[in-house]
């Protein structure tokens, strides 16, 4: 025997045990599945037993709702998939064909628009909800992070599918956007016309871009998952902003937070259902009726009214590759939030200077969205710059300058402490979403 | 800083629907569009059919020289929630054309008789063909004009009828371009197409300007929404029953939280 | 404990949420059938469902194809050899024992319509040619006679005579 196998016969070996059947609570077809592959004990343990915060607001259905936003965009999605033509010859006239001759046609499509609308809604205010309680303080930043890279997905599939109709929006749009790569310095140039397959915006752009819009819009699902994930791992957020302790500060999710964000889910369905049945085009822009003419610019290019204000943060900066820089940086600096704001208490709830900054912020977004719609010159120029300079001190000055000076509200210890001084009235919160 | 949160959630939700006013920026001076009633409109809209019909009529002798409406089929005439012409009348109106088909054994194109599964005939083969007829300008096609436009239906009901007599001094109009008050930039290569009497009415409607001009325009509202009447009902059952819906909901959410919270 | 187990089921809350899964459940219905829907023929294939042919230029002897449903469709105007031929044949003989009276409109046996694709596995059967003076099909060997009907070769069935009718004299509807 040599020195290596002397060795070999001297070493103890761990036991192995890589066939892990068992431990199933369930009988029968249930168990003989769940004891393979227990998905089913996983189910029942995530989203019915699973011990959830009981002062939720609605403010905080909006995940659910965003889920059925994506799954209906999806559904929508597939059902025009069946029908649409990516040919820069074909594209127009086969949403036409959609919304005169396709059983239901115009239903799909106009849904499928408007969803899109009401994903962003859903979204923001989602967001909002981060915003406001501190749900990207730790220990959830990475699913910050991780949302942040589905908003960034969202964005990229709703400009692509936006340009699917080939109407003068689409067009020109995805001209001015894609040309934004050129501001790449050295290989820009090379870049966009990578981008393009072309001299210019036309069927080989369409072609790939119908490819990506599927892609991508799929891409969001998975990504989606591990945002879940996450959540599964650290547990919801809550409106005071302390951590559940023991049962008195928790419901189970089944039936308390399903009835509820079934509720929230309906109400949002009617306020789409509506618009969508009653002002199907007026989210939209009328130029998209115009079929696509690489001869004529529309007077105003305009993108969807959720991209705005970013856009109009892209205009404020006159330089080109700056203006981009800006543009992306303004919703990646949403990621640098949980170590800007160093604050140790979460929720706004009990912080009153952030609270107001809070609101700044919302109210520089809908200033910018407006600028956004609005020609880059004049008064609206300025506005624009305004915005975007506070768009960015929100979150470098006054985010850690307002965790250094804030001194917080008295706090309660726990989460049902809180639902009591709310009900003695010691504590204000957001009242219209409130259950 | 003191801030009310009723106030500022008002504020917000006020800025948010502002925000969509920007979408009809334009250099030039806002013009207020002329109002009328349209059948079409409001939560239970419908299409007035006579009025359809004689629009359709105003298409096919003044516009349809200039205009296509490449997405129409004349099967369309006759389907619910349009005019709905019988089908005989539908299969009258599509012979009346010539349209192109083939090609043929021989390998050449020939014309036929029109059918109602053809697509309305394009008064020219393409943009070009269109352009150089017309000096350079492109009569639109009408298909989806109506949602093309900001202001929809009232835009082109004013249009047809915003052609002025007196010219304001600051406009200087060129050769074949003509001055109308709603155009944006007021200048306009189409002269003036409606006037009292242009079209002799077959169900013997006075053929007044603004009858003519509200009839076409209902029927290039009907093409760009062939489905407004389904849609608008389709619409209204839905959001009934989705009312009912949340409202059971609503009732049992509250009493499954109950046992969380005996007292509401 | 935050929860108070009810143990005693109300009938009244079991009837509330019953009548809300259910009307859940229609809606939940009404919103898939669309899905569904846009998938059959949209209105300009339905359009085309149905054409006429004008037969007035159609000679005795002579056959014309024309497309129905994607389909060619054979249209031959038969000698009177080649109705006599057809009428003479003894059911016996045949396959797909068919009656020529039973393939052709009462009063217009000189007109054959039948769709153009073999009863085998589909391929369009070739007019004039094949041991029966009817159709050839190249593929596997098939053979039809002049009613349209299976001699020889592998197809099972006859070709198919589609809907149509005489809308006039020398006018026929088909589908």
């Amino acid at each position: 025997m040599n020195e290596q196998t002397t060795k070999l016969a001297k070493e103890k070996f761990e036991p192995v045990h890589t066939n892990k059947v068992g431990g199933s609570p369930f009988t029968g077809i249930t168990g003989w599945i769940d004891n393979r592959l227990p998905i089913i004990r996983m189910f029942r343990h995530e989203y019915l037993d699973f011990q959830v915060p009981k002062s939720l607001s609605y403010f905080w259905s909006f995940g659910g709702i965003l889920t059925i936003c994506l799954v209906l965009l999806i559904v929508t999605g597939i059902s025009l998939g069946m029908h649409y033509k990516p040919d820069a010859n074909q594209a127009f006239d086969s949403v036409e064909k959609i919304m005169r001759d396709v059983n239901f046609g115009w239903l799909i499509r106009y849904a499928h628009m408007n969803l899109a609308s009401f994903f962003f809604i859903a979204v923001y205010l989602h967001i909002f909800r981060g915003l406001y309680y501190g749900s990207y303080k730790e220990p959830r930043e990475l699913m910050w992070l991780i949302g942040i890279v589905i908003f960034f997905l969202m964005m990229a599939t709703a400009f692509l599918g936006y340009t699917l109709p080939w109407g003068q929006m689409s067009y020109w749009g995805a001209t001015v956007i894609t040309n934004l790569f050129s501001a790449v310095p050295v290989v820009g140039k090379f870049i966009v016309t990578w981008l393009w397959g072309d001299y210019a915006v036309g069927d080989a752009a369409l072609n790939r871009f119908y490819v990506l819009h599927w892609l991508i819009a799929f891409l969001i699902v998975g990504v989606v998952v591990f945002h879940v994930i996450a959540l599964h791992i650290v547990g919801s957020n809550n409106p005071s902003g302390i951590e559940p302790k023991d049962t008195r500060d928790t419901v189970s999710f089944s039936p308390f937070t399903t009835s509820k964000d079934l509720l929230a889910m309906l109400v949002f369905l009617l306020i789409f259902v509506a618009v969508m049945m009653y002002a199907p085009n007026y989210l939209g822009h009328p130029d998209n009726y115009i079929p696509a003419n690489p001869m004529v610019t529309p007077a105003h290019i305009v993108p969807e009214w959720y991209f705005l204000p970013f856009y109009a943060i892209l205009r404020s900066i006159p330089d080109k590759l700056m203006g981009v820089v800006a543009m992306v940086s303004s919703i990646a600096v949403l990621g640098l939030l949980p170590w800007l704001d160093f604050s140790k208490v979460r929720s706004s709830v009990f912080r009153p200077i952030w609270k107001q900054c809070v609101f700044l912020f919302v109210l520089d977004f809908f200033v910018l969205m407006y600028i956004g719609g609005a020609p880059a010159e004049g008064i609206y120029l300025v506005i624009g710059r305004i915005g975007t300079a506070f768009w960015f001190a929100f979150f470098f000055i006054l985010a850690p300058l307002v965790s250094i000076i804030e001194k917080p509200l008295p706090m309660p210890t726990s989460i049902h402490e809180f639902e009591d001084w709310k009900k003695q009235g010691k504590i204000k919160t957001i009242k219209l979403f409130n259950k | 800083m003191k801030f009310n949160f009723f106030k500022s959630s008002s504020l917000f939700i006020f800025l948010f629907f502002m925000s969509f006013t920007n979408t009809s920026f334009s250099k030039e001076a806002h013009v207020d569009l002329l109002k009328t009633s349209w059948s079409f409109d409001g939560f239970f809209g419908k299409f007035d059919r006579a009025s359809l019909q004689r629009g359709y009529q105003v298409y096919k002798e003044v516009c349809a020289s200039c205009h296509s409406m490449k997405q129409l089929s004349y099967r369309n005439l006759g389907e619910q929630g349009g005019p709905e012409f019988t089908e005989a009348e539908v299969k009258a109106i599509a012979s009346q054309y010539e349209v192109s088909d083939g090609p043929n054994a021989e390998g050449e194109m020939f014309t036929r008789k029109g059918k109602p599964s053809d697509k309305f005939k394009s008064p020219y083969s393409n943009e070009n063909a269109s352009r150089a007829a017309n000096g350079g300008a492109y009569p639109p096609d009408m298909s989806v004009l109506v949602k093309a436009r900001p202001g929809g239906a009232d835009y082109i009901y004013s249009l047809l009828m915003g052609y002025e007599e007196k010219v304001p001094d600051n406009i200087k109009l060129e050769e074949g371009v003509y001055y109308n008050k709603y155009m944006p930039g007021n200048k306009i290569r189409m002269a003036k197409p409606l006037s009292e009497g242009s079209v002799s009415y077959s169900d013997g409607t006075k053929a007044t300007q603004e009858q003519l001009s509200k009839d076409v325009v209902t029927f290039l509202t009907w093409a760009a929404e062939p489905h407004l009447e389904a849609r608008k009902k389709l619409g209204f059952k839905s959001v009934i029953f989705l009312l009912i819906l949340t409202i059971l909901v609503y009732l049992v959410k509250k009493k499954i939280w109950l046992r969380v919270e005996p007292k509401v | 404990m935050s929860e108070i187990k009810n143990k005693d089921k109300s009938t009244r809350r079991d009837f509330l949420t019953t009548v809300t899964a259910t009307v859940g459940a229609v809606g939940v219905g009404a919103a898939v059938m669309p899905v569904i829907s846009q998938m059959n023929p949209d209105s300009s294939v339905k359009a085309l469902a149905s054409i006429e042919v004008d037969l007035s230029k159609v000679k005795e002897g002579q056959e014309i194809t024309v497309l129905w449903r994607g389909k060619p469709v054979f249209i031959k105007r038969r000698t009177k050899e080649e109705i006599a031929k057809a009428q003479q044949v003894s059911l016996k003989d045949l396959k797909d024992p068919q009656d020529d009276k039973l393939r052709v409109k009462k009063g217009k046996d000189e007109w054959l319509v039948v769709l153009g694709v073999c009863t085998h596995l589909g391929c369009v059967p070739i007019g004039g040619k094949g041991d029966y003076n009817g159709w050839f099909c190249p593929c596997h060997g098939s053979h039809y006679d002049t009613s349209g009907r299976i001699r020889k070769g592998p197809a099972p069935t006859n070709l198919e005579i589609p809907q149509y009718e005489f809308v006039s004299n020398d006018k026929i509807k088909i589908g």
